[in-house]
C-alpha cells in the first residue's frame, strides 16, 4: 500500500514534469527549428559539399580530396589570400588594442567632457561598412584626397595609396583605426569595473601611476583584453567590405582577403565545392588562432572570480 | 593645493589631447559632408577646400535620382522593420524559454545556442544560398527577412541575461492565478525587460541597415536593392563623381547616426555588457 502511494506520487510528479517539459520545448522551438534550418543543415551541407565538384547548375561530382589537394598546390590566390589576411591581422589586431586601450585610459577619468568625446569616438563604429569604403576612397585619394594633402603640409608627398601594390593594405590597415571606437567602449567598462580601493590603498603606499598601471590596470583588464582578442581576430579574419567595395582585391591582389577570394570563387565563378573547402580551412585558421589564445590565456588572464573563489 | 593645481594642468592636457584626437575622427565625416556640398569643379582642388564657397545643395537631389535610391529606401526600410519586429519577437520568446521555463536538455541546448555564435557566416553562407535557391527565394527579401523570426544566438544569450535577473516569484504568483507560461511571458516579463529589448532592436536595426554582404549575395534585381547595395551600384557607374557619393553616403549614414545619438545608452550599455559577461 505504502509502496503504491509512493509510485503514485512519483507518476505524478512526472507527469507535471512531463507537461512543463513540453512547454518549455515549445518556447525555443522556434529557435530549435531555426538552428537546423539556417546553421546545423548548411554546416554539415558545407562540410559535405567540400568534397563535391559542382558549378551550381550542373550535377555534383564526387572529387574527395581533390578541392583541399588543389587549394594547396594550384591555387596561386590561395596563398596570397591567406598571406593578405595574416599580415592585416597581424598588424590591424594588436595595434587596434593597444590604441583603443589607450584612448579608454585617456577617457576614464571623472571629466564632465567624458560622455561627449566617448561618443565621438565610437561614431566611426556606428555607420555602415560600404557608406564608410566609399568615403575613405576618397580620403585616400591619391591627387586630392586630404590625407595626402595633410602628409604634403609636412612635406611628405604621399603615395597613391589604393592604387600602389605597396601601400593598398597599409592603407586599409590606417583606415581600420577609424573603427577603434568599438574596442574602446569594451575597455571603458573594464576600467570602470575596477574597485577604485585598488588605487586609494596603492596610493597610500605611494605608488606611481605607471607601477600602478603596470600592477593594477592592466592584470585586472587581462579579461576584457582577452575577449577584444578574441572577437578581434575572429571578425579581422573575415574582413571583406573594404576589399570587395575599394579596392576588389587589387591592385595586382595585394588587398585580396581571404573571404574575397572565397566569395569570387562561390559567387563569381560558381565553384560551389571548392569554395566550401576554402570555407572549411578559414574556419579552421581561425579556430587554431583563437584556441591558441584560449590555450595561453591562464597564463596571462586574471580572474578575479577564481582568486576570491 | 599645489596638489590641486596640478591636477587642473592635468584636466586641461587631457581635455586638449582628447579634442585633438576627435578632430582627428571628426574629419572624415567633416569632409564627407563638405565634398558632398561641392560642384563638380570644386571637388578636384589642392588645396582642399574645407568649406565650399558655395553649397550645391542639388548634389542631394541628383545623385538620389539618377539611380532610384528612393525606391532602395523603401526597399531598406521594409527589411529593417520587418527583421527587427521579427528579432525582438523570437528572441524574447526563445530566452524566455531558456532562463525561466524548466525542462530536460536545457543547458545543453543553451550550450549549443552559445557554441552556434561561432559558426562563420563563410562556411553557411554558400549552403544557405544553395538552400533558398531551392525555394525559389533568390532575388527576394525572404533570405534576409525568414532567419529573423527564429532568433538570433547572441540577442537570445542578451535577454536570457536580463531575464534571470528578474525575481522568479513573479511567474510563480502569476501561475497561480492561472496565467500560462506564455501570458506570463507576454504580459508580465516582456514591459518589465523593456529596456534589453530596445538594446535588442537598436542593435537589429543598424545591422539590418548596414548590411551588405547579405543583400550583396541574396539579390540581384535593381529593383530589390537595398542603399548599401545601391550606393555601391552608384559607386561602379559613376566613380569620379565624389561629390555625388558623398551626398548619397551623407545620407546613408546619418539614419544609424540618428539612431545611435537617440538610444546611446542603451547601444553602450548592450555593448559593455557583452564585453563583460563573455
Amino acid at each position: 500500500m505504502k509502496a503504491k502511494l509512493k509510485s503514485k506520487d512519483l507518476t505524478i510528479k512526472r507527469g507535471n514534469r512531463r507537461k512543463s517539459n513540453f512547454q518549455g520545448y515549445w518556447f525555443v522551438m522556434l529557435w530549435l527549428v531555426g538552428f537546423v534550418a539556417f546553421s546545423l543543415g548548411p554546416l554539415v551541407f558545407s562540410f559535405i559539399m567540400s568534397f563535391f565538384r559542382w558549378g551550381l547548375l550542373d550535377a555534383p561530382v564526387f572529387v574527395g580530396f581533390r578541392n583541399y589537394i588543389d587549394m594547396f598546390t594550384r591555387d596561386r590566390l590561395f596563398w596570397v589570400s591567406l598571406r593578405v589576411t595574416l599580415i592585416y591581422s597581424g598588424v590591424s589586431v594588436p595595434l587596434g588594442m593597444v590604441l583603443s586601450l589607450m584612448l579608454a585610459m585617456l577617457l576614464n577619468q571623472k571629466i564632465k567632457s567624458m560622455h561627449f568625446f566617448r561618443t565621438i569616438f565610437y561614431l566611426p563604429s556606428v555607420v555602415s561598412g560600404v557608406a564608410v569604403s566609399v568615403l575613405w576612397m576618397w580620403i585616400l585619394q591619391a591627387d586630392f584626397g586630404i590625407l595626402n594633402y595633410f602628409l604634403s603640409l609636412f612635406g611628405i608627398s604621399g603615395p597613391d595609396w589604393l592604387g600602389d601594390p605597396q601601400w593598398a593594405l597599409t592603407a586599409l590597415i590606417i583606415m581600420s583605426f577609424w573603427g577603434i571606437g568599438g574596442g574602446m567602449i569594451i575597455y571603458l567598462a573594464g576600467l570602470q569595473n575596477i574597485p577604485p580601493q585598488f588605487y586609494e590603498a596603492s596610493d597610500i603606499d605611494g605608488a606611481s601611476k605607471w607601477s600602478q598601471f603596470w600592477y593594477i590596470t592592466l592584470p585586472m583588464l587581462t579579461p576584457t583584453i582577452f575577449f577584444n582578442l578574441v572577437t578581434g581576430i575572429i571578425f579581422s579574419f573575415r574582413t571583406f567590405t573594404q576589399g570587395y567595395v575599394m579596392t576588389g582585391g587589387g591592385p595586382l591582389d595585394a588587398t585580396m582577403f581571404f573571404a574575397l577570394h572565397l566569395f569570387n570563387q562561390a559567387f563569381l565563378h560558381l565553384r560551389m565545392g571548392y569554395a566550401s573547402a576554402l570555407a572549411w580551412v578559414l574556419f579552421v585558421v581561425i579556430m587554431i588562432f583563437t584556441s591558441l589564445v584560449f590555450k595561453s590565456s591562464p597564463f596571462w588572464v586574471y580572474y578575479e572570480a577564481e582568486r576570491r573563489g | 593645493m599645489k596638489k590641486k593645481h596640478s591636477l587642473i594642468i592635468k584636466n586641461i592636457l587631457v581635455n586638449i589631447l582628447l579634442s585633438l584626437g576627435s578632430l582627428v575622427f571628426l574629419v572624415p565625416f567633416f569632409w564627407m559632408i563638405s565634398t558632398s556640398l561641392k560642384g563638380p569643379g570644386a571637388v578636384f582642388t589642392f588645396p582642399p577646400e574645407w568649406i565650399p564657397r558655395e553649397f550645391v545643395w542639388e548634389n542631394f537631389s541628383h545623385a538620389w535620382t539618377v539611380v532610384p535610391f528612393s525606391l532602395f529606401l523603401r526597399n531598406t526600410i521594409f527589411i529593417t522593420v520587418v527583421t527587427v519586429i521579427g528579432t525582438v519577437f523570437s528572441s524574447s520568446l526563445i530566452a524566455f524559454g531558456f532562463s525561466r521555463m524548466q525542462f530536460r536538455g536545457r543547458s545543453l541546448l543553451f550550450g549549443i545556442l552559445l557554441a552556434s555564435m561561432m559558426i562563420p557566416w563563410e562556411v553557411t553562407i554558400i549552403p544557405l544560398f544553395v538552400q533558398f535557391n531551392f525555394f525559389g527565394w533568390i532575388d527576394t527579401f525572404y533570405p534576409l527577412i525568414v532567419p529573423s523570426f527564429f532568433g538570433s544566438a547572441f540577442f537570445v544569450f542578451l535577454l536570457r541575461q536580463y531575464f534571470l535577473t528578474i525575481p522568479l516569484d513573479l511567474d510563480e504568483a502569476a501561475t497561480i492565478d492561472g496565467c500560462t507560461p506564455f501570458k506570463i511571458y507576454w504580459k508580465i516579463l516582456l514591459p518589465i525587460v523593456k529596456p534589453a529589448l530596445v538594446t535588442v532592436a537598436v542593435f537589429q536595426m543598424m545591422g539590418s541597415w548596414n548590411d551588405f554582404m547579405g543583400p550583396l549575395i541574396f539579390l540581384n534585381s535593381q529593383h530589390n536593392f537595398t542603399l548599401t547595395l545601391g550606393l555601391n551600384l552608384f559607386r561602379n557607374s559613376f566613380h569620379t563623381e565624389w561629390h555625388n557619393m558623398m551626398a548619397i553616403s551623407s545620407v546613408i549614414t546619418t539614419v544609424p547616426l540618428l539612431i545611435f545619438f537617440v538610444a546611446q545608452k542603451h547601444l553602450i550599455g548592450g555593448i559593455a555588457l557583452s564585453g563583460l559577461k563573455s
